[in-house]
């Protein structure tokens, strides 16, 4: 009794799955001619079910599309070539029946379009990349020092200098600019660092430097 | 330049949607299957020979009996409901003197009989077109059709549909009259 519920579900989805698609050319249609046959549904594939828009006459259950599947094959009974057939049936149908329009004055944006919409995104996308890029090598790296941050630096730098006189042992001078502005580190508040000598760290170079120089 | 990238996909958007607007609301080139050109117009009508669906129906009839006048050819079935709609319209163009011809579309002779008894027979001659055979090769593609053939038996005009009397006003009879005239 409990496997009732499995064995319907499992029905059910037997049924939806529907097996194996279901052929719309009957048995009746096909021809004995294996080659023939094969040639009319290759032609089949290629054709508007005119009432469908979408499907084959091969995948159409329409008496039209079934109507045409027979004209397909009495022509190529007849003796008619594959183009021969299809020229048949674009003379009474006209192009709407081909599933893969010809290439023709008036399908040109339909077969040109797509490939030029990829050529136009194609240079957009390296545009925009190329702006990016610009934009983000421009973004790298320290910003460089404004006229008055220049100022600044030098005072300041003249100011360290003017507390600790050269000596020999003493860093020299052209090392604390150049430490400074490759921004190892902030440029140090004169106000805060200088005075508050303690709170600087051993490896503090110059503020070290100038707090023993104080010292001594 | 940067400017160009930003506004040019929008123009494109912009044109594209225009274009799909100006394809949807064009009513003649509009994708409604029964506006689909007949690449067959303009071209002498292929050739068809029908026999008479019953005895006592008058018809029978081949592109041959065409030619010399201008006629109607209107494909209807039994079974389709605007043919009847349009059978009203069918009749007074045949009672107004113009030659209507018709074929009758995968349809058995027993129902035509009985339809044609009950809604009259305007048609100049019928032919039985029971396996659509016919129908294909004036590229048919649905019941009711109806062509204009004129005098050297060219199809001068096709309408997909039933003929409303809009139709008629506006589209049959003007290309009768362009059709005998020419």
């Amino acid at each position: 009794m409990k496997q009732i519920p499995a064995i319907l579900a499992l029905t059910i989805l037997v049924v939806m799955a529907g097996g194996p698609p279901a052929l719309a050319v009957e048995p009746d249609e096909v021809l004995a001619n294996p080659v023939l046959e094969g040639r009319a549904r290759a032609i089949s594939t290629e054709l508007r079910c005119v009432v469908c828009q979408n499907q084959s006459i091969d995948d159409s259950d329409a008496d039209i599309a079934r109507d045409l599947r027979l004209l397909v094959r009495e022509r190529l009974v007849a003796g008619d070539n594959d183009e021969e057939v299809v020229d048949y049936i674009v003379a009474r149908y006209g192009d709407f029946v081909l599933l893969r329009p010809p290439f023709q004055p008036n399908t040109l944006a339909l077969w040109l379009g797509p490939p030029l919409m990829a050529v136009i995104i194609a240079t957009l996308s390296v545009l925009f990349y190329q702006t990016y890029q610009r934009r983000r090598r421009a973004g790298t790296g320290p910003e460089p020092l404004s006229p008055s941050d220049r100022a600044e630096l030098d005072a300041l730098v003249e100011r360290i200098a003017s507390t600790n006189p050269p000596s020999p042992s003493s860093v020299p001078r052209s090392r604390f600019r150049a430490e400074i502005e490759e921004g190892l580190k902030p440029p140090p508040d004169p106000d805060d660092e200088l005075p508050g000598a303690d709170e600087s760290s051993d490896n503090d170079t110059h503020a070290g430097n100038a707090d023993t120089q104080r010292q001594t | 330049m940067r400017r160009l990238v930003v506004i040019l996909p929008v123009l494109l958007f912009a044109a594209l949607l225009g274009i799909m607007a100006a394809l949807l609301t064009d009513g003649e080139r509009n994708n409604d299957p029964s506006r689909l050109p007949s690449p067959l117009v303009g071209k002498t009508a292929p050739v068809i020979s029908l026999p008479a669906i019953a005895e006592n129906i008058p018809g029978g009839f081949s592109t041959e009996d065409l030619k010399g006048h201008v006629t109607i050819v209107n494909v209807f079935a039994s079974w389709c409901i605007p043919c009847l709609a349009e059978h009203p319209l069918i009749t007074k163009l045949a009672a107004d003197g113009a030659r209507v011809y018709g074929i009758n579309h995968r349809d058995t002779a027993a129902d035509a009989t009985t339809w044609l008894r009950r809604h009259g027979n305007p048609y100049e001659a019928i032919g039985a077109d029971t396996d659509a055979r016919a129908s294909l090769e004036w590229g048919v593609t649905g019941v009711p059709e109806t062509f204009i053939i004129d005098a050297n038996g060219k199809i001068a005009y096709k309408h997909a549909g039933p003929i409303t009397p809009e139709v008629l006003e506006g589209k049959i009879l003007p290309k009768l009259r362009e059709a005998e005239g020419g």
